[in-house]
């Protein structure tokens, strides 16, 4: 072990060296679990990590061992695959279909009140007016070129506040059963935590890969805390194929979300950073997987996107 | 008697100045503000502004249905935007009041519990010996102490309210003010009530 190695683990005590065995990777990640977790502890640790990104340069130094029987699972994994076939679904602040990073998007709904004030799907008519769900869409229409991209609008417009909007577009995007919902969102509101584990047990059970994005800040958030989503953080690298799985959960992988080159308003092209933009390198990513392997489960998914890490040691 | 330290509202828009002041220099910036979060009227309202904008933007409302500091708080999650000269109507509110359109912005919400309350934006930050997630980490901690700042103000504003229902200590202040004798003398009474309260626990 390198001596930041150790030194890290006295900051977090024993614990952190009972956890996971020989690298400073793994003690770098659970010294910062420790430190902005308050369900696990309020130890003072010295990792200068913002919340839930991973130090990518002790990931890369370390691999974990896979029990997948494959030598090369990226190959089988999406070797050949382009996401066709395969229905995404965005829920965010809308998506410009117009942008050539996108292109076509097969369905665009918004979440608006009725006239007694409640919450109803229509049409979107008003589109993106943050950039942000356009941003989204640019991600995974790189990495899964002939996915379907749809959109749920739970945010702008008339619509402030992540609660029960986000609640019910979620529940919409299960209902259509789409192959993968990308909620690069979370709510702080504990009150919704409930309702949102009952709806990613449902996307869960019903098939549909629910991918959300870890909070950026030392928060309590949901859904992305549920075993039943794949939740994501962010690394510094900028490879497209470049994700980590994250051995101490609840953050499972992590993946490309500083400076990340995406489509904007206005057919603009930016760079930026949170690890918003992280989620959809996997929703991409699990489009092309379901794109070659028609009808796996969530967790079958989850297994596979572990199997094929760039961290992940292929079984020999 | 002498004024209690930030009793003022100037008093505490000196302390919000000194905040985003102290962003613009550590971001070597050429802007910084902070916004209020008005639900009501869905709007973010400058409440502080250092640099560009600095004696013209306060008061200024902007939609926050909108832009990069609208999805701040409407997404409760920070983000930070380079490149932003290619999209012309990249937060064209402030471009159009201020005469400059930023090349990188960071906006952070300001959270007090599970609301946000408002935003804190660093316009063109140059320190480039810093990272994006560098700069996030600073600007977590500092926007930590802007949000306890607003909140200050923000609770000293809803106090003075004259439309607002008094609270037990504002009407025990105005009774004792201006109150009618019976009232001064009740006043007086529950005041002399806490103070042996207070001898007899020590």
């Amino acid at each position: 072990m390198s001596s930041s190695g150790s030194d890290i683990a006295r900051s977090v005590g024993a614990y952190a060296e009972k956890t996971w065995q020989g690298g400073e990777f793994f003690l770098r990640v659970e010294a910062h679990r420790r430190q902005y977790d308050p369900a696990v502890s309020t130890d003072n640790a010295h990792d200068a990590l913002p919340a839930w990104s991973l130090d990518r340069e002790a990931a890369l130094a370390t691999s974990l061992r896979s029990h997948w029987p494959l030598r090369n699972p990226r190959e089988w994994a999406w070797g050949g695959a382009t996401g066709a076939g395969v229905r995404v679904c965005i829920v965010d602040s809308g998506v410009d279909g117009s942008h050539p990073r996108v292109g076509a998007i097969q369905g665009a709904v918004a979440i608006t009140a009725d006239a007694g004030g409640e919450l109803v799907i229509a049409p979107d008519e008003e589109g993106d007016a943050f950039g942000h769900g356009t941003a989204c869409a640019s991600i995974v229409r790189g990495l899964a070129p002939d996915c379907e991209i749809h959109s749920v609008r739970v945010l702008g417009g008339e619509l402030t506040g992540s609660g029960p909007a986000l609640l019910s577009g979620l529940q919409w995007a299960i209902d259509q059963r789409f192959d993968v919902i990308n909620l690069s969102l979370s709510t702080t509101k504990s009150r919704f935590a409930p309702e949102l584990r009952e709806l990613a047990d449902q996307a869960y059970f019903g098939g549909c890969l629910l991918v959300a994005c870890a909070h950026n800040l030392p928060v309590p958030s949901f859904p992305w805390r549920f075993s039943s989503v794949l939740s994501v953080g962010s690394h510094a690298g900028h490879d497209l194929f470049e994700y980590h799985v994250n051995p101490s959960p609840p953050v499972e992988f992590a993946a490309p979300g500083v400076d990340v080159e995406l489509a904007w308003l206005g057919g603009a092209t930016i760079r930026a950073t949170g690890n918003s933009f992280a989620a959809p390198y996997m929703s991409g990513l699990a489009a092309l997987v379901l794109s070659k392997h028609e009808g796996l489960r969530p967790f079958e998914v989850k297994t596979v996107l572990r199997a094929a890490a760039t961290n992940t040691q292929a079984a020999t | 008697m002498s004024v209690p330290f930030l009793s003022a509202e100037d008093e505490r828009l000196a302390l919000l100045q000194s905040v985003v002041d102290l962003t613009r220099t550590v971001f070597k910036a050429r802007a910084c503000s902070v916004m209020r979060h008005d639900v009501s009227s869905r709007e973010l309202i400058f409440e502080a502004v250092s640099g560009e904008g600095q004696g013209s933007l306060a008061g200024q409302r902007i939609p926050a249905t909108t832009g990069i500091a609208g999805w701040a708080v409407a997404a409760e999650e920070p983000i930070a935007i380079a490149d932003t000269r290619s999209d012309t109507r990249f937060d064209r509110d402030f471009a159009e009041q201020t005469g400059f359109v930023p090349e990188r912005l960071i906006a952070f919400p300001l959270l007090d519990g599970e609301r946000a309350i408002g935003v804190i934006e660093v316009l063109d930050p140059q320190v480039r010996e810093r990272d994006s997630v560098d700069d996030m980490n600073v600007l977590a901690s500092i926007a930590v102490h802007a949000a306890a700042v607003l909140t200050l103000v923000q609770a000293a504003r809803a106090a003075a309210d004259p439309e607002r229902p008094p609270s037990p200590l504002n009407a025990l202040e105005r009774a004792l003010q201006d109150g009618a004798p019976a009232q001064r003398e009740a006043a007086l009474a529950l005041v002399s009530a806490l103070e042996t309260l207070l001898k007899t626990t020590g």
